[in-house]
């Protein structure tokens, strides 16, 4: 029983129909579209692609995509690989899959927007930076006086590292005594005493180091004032050509003593009292954007493929496992001899599958990229739709970028088809 | 910047004001049918006679506007208007349309369009439904429905209304090329500095009027411990309102309007100026909060929320229009007034200070009555004073008395818009093509951030701005 032709082109009509309309005619209009102007009207050849592969942004949208296609679906799939094999083991190995799984069922722009909050800078909003914050000063001793620094127009001058470092030299029986100011009214340890001057004493040198400010601005500069507070704690260094001589501390009356051998020396404020406090990784900069984003698209993604390989894995035999742990071969041997090549089909589906998932990535950047550095996160897609719509209003550059997007996912559709046909006839 | 104002007022009015805001409109409405009754006899329309309420004696009509405004009979005819507004804003604004509503007799409905107006509203005029009235909150947007003759002229009644009410700057900015489409009739400040008083006032600080000054305040403001100014630079908007301002104060309005055409190149030694004069503060990272980093990671409401809560604030002062407050009032406990005041952008140089403004503009799309009708009513002072007592609004209108306004803020920003009469300058990259002055992460808006980064690189700042310029422009 034959089929005649007309019969199987009667039956195929709807579905060429509705394919064509779908998704062959805009393919081929926008190739056409590709080769006008950004009104449509004027033929310009090959300009557009001229202009893609000459705008400096364009560029990076490529060199993006590129890191993408390259770690996104390989650190998936291998995170998804490491899973699925671990989860087999364990006995609340569901429980696990259904939590790793989970994220798949956000969308991608809750996604983006989740993670937007994850890499908030301040520590107090960005999980992240409050991880890294935490572990920071955990090992590390914070500044008395963060942000501090001393009057300016007072003797004390901005100095290398942070540091001020008086212009006169120290002398005894005239105290020398340090304002600082920008320190909030209520980050002032409480208990502190009101500054008071320090007594001259022979053969050293002494002075105090106050907050110079009074609520209201009340006080007279360089002036210690009743009621301004004293600071205690702040390291007052001697530096004589260079070299520190002494060093003291200023007690709870904000005075502080130095030896003898400070006469002479000029009076350094170290940079130690005033750091800033450690602010965290800047996740969204210029430089860590990218793997940011990616972060975040693993984050979604590895579920899709621990759930594939996982029932991939169900698959495999298991007495060959069993025969080769029989043989002596350790369990690492068995996953890298046994386990991968048996799954190695399913990997590669899973792969191709993220790859040209990944191609298409515009979400999750164009939400979590702040503005100033969405350019340093740029994707084709993303451009794409800058070109046409975001701004750029030209359909002929965007349908341009949608082309070269096409040729770059072809490839990998045509391996993955040549794949399935191969799978087909065995 | 346009966009913001459909998410901008959040701000619950108060249930007093809205209380007081009723018995006026009992008021006005009673006066209105006494005019509106007047009008029928002259428009000789024939369905006039449903009125129910009889109409109070005309001496209870207010006498500002001298009783002139004339609005035909609109009984049976159903107008659409379209605008940007949501929320309390477009509530607001629905009190206006409702007196509209019973001056006329017409049935106005509101349509919200949603953040793309332009395309929103391309669509329905290319599928033959437009809007009667429109209110488009982009200039350049009118010029391009201009030309493509979307736009219907305003009649001579609206004319006349706009003629009496509106200084000839705020006429100008509703024409194109010789004809007056458009109407201004709700509009924004954007050259207020906000401050908080707790921290102003345990620095011992002042309202400073120039720029020179402003600096020293904001040392001052330093002394004492709490960081000055909060920069909301993760959002490019508020960076080229800086900027605007003090290229505005500093080179003057010509060389402003000039550069907003790109008829002056961003290469010009006046932009030099202005960016130089703006690094003395972006530069200093002990005046901005968090430093240009932190800046570069804050958002535009977080700028604020974080300017009027905590003890210390994280800063002193934040830099925006007059739509500040409603984010004071709706995310922070601050009351606008007493914890959260306000002072106009110092001015720079021997400049003038500034005001820099935006707005919506209402413009007809269809022939007919109802449509000249109603810009006719929103060009009056009726319905500015309407519209103000709901708060969150601006009005260019100076016959409109200031006591119409719920509050001295707003009294006091009215009044500076006011005062400047036709020396006010409409937003810049508002009026710039959208790929320069409206894009997240490009043009102007990434190439201030750049700059905010490097404050120290002013001609590199200058070459990028004029390439995007150059590219956007298209000259």
């Amino acid at each position: 029983m034959g089929t005649r032709p007309w019969v199987a082109a009667v039956f195929l009509l709807p579905a060429l129909v509705l394919l064509g309309a779908l998704v062959a005619y805009p393919i081929v209009y926008t190739v056409k579209r590709s080769f006008y102007d950004a009104d449509g009207s004027a033929f310009i050849g090959l300009k557009n692609f001229g202009t893609v592969f000459s705008d400096h942004g364009i560029l990076t949208a490529v060199r993006n995509n590129v890191v993408w296609v390259v770690v996104a679906p390989a650190v998936a799939t291998a995170l998804g690989l490491v899973f699925a094999v671990l989860t087999e083991r364990v006995r609340w190995g569901t429980a696990f899959k259904l939590i790793v799984f989970m994220p798949m069922a956000i969308s991608m722009l809750a996604a983006g927007i989740i993670f937007r909050l994850v890499y908030e800078q301040d520590p107090s909003q960005g999980v992240a930076n409050a991880v890294v914050v935490a572990v920071h000063d955990t090992f590390t001793d914070n500044a008395a006086y963060p942000g501090a620094r001393p009057r300016p127009n007072s003797d004390l001058r901005p100095t290398a590292g942070g540091s001020f470092t008086s212009k006169s030299t120290a002398a005894t029986g005239a105290p020398a005594d340090l304002p600082l100011i920008g320190i909030p009214q209520n980050k002032v340890p409480s208990g502190a005493r009101d500054a008071k001057p320090a007594p001259a004493q022979p053969g050293s040198v002494t002075g105090t180091v106050w907050l110079d400010f009074r609520p209201g601005g009340t006080g007279k500069p360089g002036v210690i004032d009743p009621g301004e507070k004293a600071l205690s704690g702040v390291k007052v260094q001697a530096v004589k050509d260079g070299k520190v001589v002494a060093s003291a501390k200023s007690g709870k009356d904000g005075t502080y003593k130095l030896p003898a051998a400070a006469v002479g020396a000029q009076l350094r404020l170290p940079g130690s009292n005033f750091a800033g406090k450690y602010e965290g990784i800047n996740w969204l900069g210029p430089s860590l954007v990218t793997p940011s984003i990616i972060a975040s698209y693993i984050w979604m993604w590895a579920g899709f493929a621990m759930v594939l390989i996982a029932a991939g894995l169900a698959g495999v035999p298991r007495e060959l496992m069993e025969q080769a742990r029989v043989d002596g071969a350790n369990e690492w041997q068995v996953f890298r001899r046994i386990t991968v090549p048996l799954l190695a089909p399913v990997l590669v589906v899973v792969t191709v599958t993220l790859m040209i998932n990944v191609l298409k990535i515009f979400d999750l950047v164009y939400i979590i990229a702040p503005g100033n550095t969405q350019q340093n996160a740029n994707v084709l897609a993303l451009q794409l739709y800058l070109s046409s719509f975001g701004g750029g209003d030209d359909q002929g550059v965007g349908s341009a970028i949608g082309v070269i997007l096409l040729l770059l996912v072809l490839p990998v559709m045509i391996f993955n088809i040549r794949r399935l046909r191969k799978e087909g006839r065995r | 910047m346009h966009r913001l104002k459909g998410k901008t007022h959040i701000a619950p009015s108060g249930s007093a004001s809205r209380r007081t805001t009723r018995i006026a409109l009992a008021v006005v409405s009673a006066s209105a049918l006494a005019l509106g009754a007047a009008a029928c006899g002259g428009g000789g329309s024939d369905n006039g006679g449903k009125k129910t309420d009889t109409p109070t004696t005309s001496a209870a009509a207010p006498s500002g506007n001298g009783g002139a405004l004339q609005l035909p009979d609109l009984h049976g005819q159903k107008l659409e208007v379209a605008a940007v507004w949501t929320g309390p804003e477009q509530k607001n604004f629905q009190k206006v349309l409702d007196e509209f509503d019973k001056r006329t007799g017409a049935k106005t409905t509101f349509v919200p369009t949603g953040d793309s107006q332009s395309t929103f509203l391309g669509t329905k005029i290319q599928g033959g439904a437009p809007p009667d009235v429109a209110f488009l909150a982009q200039n350049g947007v009118l010029h391009q429905f201009a030309d493509k003759g979307w736009l219907k002229p305003l009649g001579p009644e609206a004319q006349a209304q706009l003629g009496k009410n509106f200084s000839p700057g705020w006429q100008k900015l509703g024409a194109w090329k010789g004809k007056q489409y458009g109407v201004y009739a709700k509009v924004s400040n954007k050259s207020l500095i906000w401050y908080n008083a707790a921290a102003f006032s345990n620095a011992g600080a002042t309202e400073p009027k120039t720029w020179a000054d402003f600096l020293k305040t904001a040392e001052t403001v330093f002394e004492s411990g709490t960081t000055p100014v909060s920069i909301g630079g993760a959002d490019g908007w508020t960076l080229t309102d800086w900027f605007e301002n003090i290229y505005l104060s500093q080179a003057g309005p010509e060389k402003y309007d000039q550069l907003a055409a790109h008829t002056i190149k961003w290469t010009d030694p006046s932009v030099k100026a202005a960016l130089t004069t703006l690094g003395q503060l972006f530069g200093n990272k002990d005046l901005i909060a968090g430093g240009a980093k932190g800046a570069l990671g804050t958002d535009f409401p977080k700028s604020v929320t974080q300017t009027f809560s905590a003890n210390p604030p994280a800063a002193a002062m934040v830099y925006e229009g007059d739509f500040v407050s409603a984010f004071i009032s709706a995310n922070t406990k601050a009351k606008v007034g007493t914890d959260a005041k306000e002072f106009p952008f110092p001015a720079v140089g021997t400049g003038k200070a500034p005001v820099v403004s935006g707005g919506d503009v209402g413009v007809a799309l269809k022939d007919g009555k109802g449509a000249q009708a109603l810009l006719t009513f929103i060009a009056s002072t009726d319905a500015a004073k309407v519209w103000a007592q709901g708060g969150g609004y601006l009005s260019p209108n100076k016959s409109l008395d200031l006591s119409a306004y719920p509050d001295d803020v707003q009294r006091n920003i009215a009044q500076s818009l006011i005062a400047a009469g036709d020396d006010f300058r409409f937003d810049m990259s508002d009026q710039a093509p959208a790929a320069f002055g409206g894009t997240k992460g490009e043009g102007e808006w990434k190439d201030l951030q750049d700059f905010l980064a490097k404050p120290s690189d002013v001609a590199g700042a200058q070459a990028k701005l004029e390439a995007d310029a150059t590219k956007a422009y298209g000259s």
